[in-house]
């Protein structure tokens, strides 16, 4: 008597999220090796992988993309649910709820860059609500609050110009077609 | 500059509202910073400072009677005052440096300080 056997069917849905989460998780590793003068003020790499996906394969594969790249960069680098890990999810969850507003934009006046703002902004914002709420009950954590959006802003137009540049200068991955 | 072509009018319409907002965000969040200690006076006396961090209650006799005082993290408060008009209690939560409540009657007053002084008024 043979054991039943469980058979998974992957798409090619699931093969290019993979993929591209795992294109993801790369950066985040490059983000954690940069240095910083601040914890909490990083380049926040991954995004940029967030926001091709989120313009080429729609706001469902983005949330996959982003939700694995948290999990498992949070594996690789050793703070899985450790405080890093939730506020990391915080931002996460925030800036893919602006995204999935903002995208609605006209495309015609603003591009990934007005995206890529939005989304350090609300990045940034679910982080200071949840340490705040969370891991310091104090309003002192806001005043912080001027350096990170500072930091959300500079970051957040570099990565949207770099993504910009990306999804013009490359065509769509053989294996990875888009759906549009 | 081939990058500045990515760029689309809403997008420096974004920068520049951004940078507003960052630039907003200094004075806003900076000025004299938070409140982190109550000072509790009588008749020009300091009777108590305490710490804005955990959360108590005083009561301070006067000569109309006790005037109780509320400290929570982060801000405090007059809670109650035998005072006529209630100046004081209506005031409500001090956080800010600088803040204060004062009880004429029963001569308390309960001031918030932080870590930089900050000036009441200025003049040249």
């Amino acid at each position: 008597m043979t054991p039943s056997v469980i058979e998974f069917k992957i798409s090619s849905e699931d093969r290019r999220v993979a993929w591209l989460a795992t294109a993801a998780v790369g950066l985040s590793l490059v983000d954690a090796a940069i240095p910083s003068p601040l914890p909490g003020v990083k380049p926040g790499l991954a995004n940029i992988v967030t926001l091709i996906v989120l313009i080429r394969y729609g706001w469902t594969t983005a949330a996959w993309v982003s939700g694995l790249r948290v999990l498992a960069g949070s594996l690789l680098l050793g703070y899985f649910l450790a405080p890093g890990f939730f506020l990391s999810l915080a931002g996460t969850v925030c800036s893919l709820a602006t995204l999935g507003l903002v995208r609605h934009l006209p495309g015609r006046w603003f591009g990934p860059v007005s995206l890529s703002i939005f989304a350090a902004f609300a990045h940034i914002g679910g982080q200071l609500l949840l340490a705040r709420v969370w891991l310091i009950p104090h309003d002192g954590v806001f005043l912080l609050t001027p350096v990170f959006s500072a930091a959300a802003l500079v970051f957040g137009t570099i990565n949207g110009v770099i993504a910009t540049k990306l999804l013009t200068d490359l065509p769509p991955h053989p294996e990875l077609p888009s759906r549009a | 500059m081939p990058w500045l072509a990515l760029l689309k009018p809403g997008d420096w319409l974004i920068i520049g509202l951004g940078a507003l907002l960052v630039g907003l965000s200094f004075p806003l969040f900076w000025q004299g910073g938070l409140g982190e200690r109550a000072i509790v006076r009588q008749n020009g006396q300091i009777v108590a400072n305490l710490d804005l961090r955990s959360k108590r209650q005083l009561s301070v006799p006067g000569p109309l009677g006790s005037t109780l005082i509320a400290i929570e993290p982060g801000r405090a408060r007059v809670v109650a005052d035998p005072g006529p008009r209630q100046y004081c209690v209506r005031q409500g939560w001090l956080m800010r440096p600088g803040e204060i409540a004062i009880c004429a009657p029963n001569r308390v007053s309960l001031q918030i300080s932080g870590r930089t002084k900050v000036y009441d008024s200025l003049s040249y």
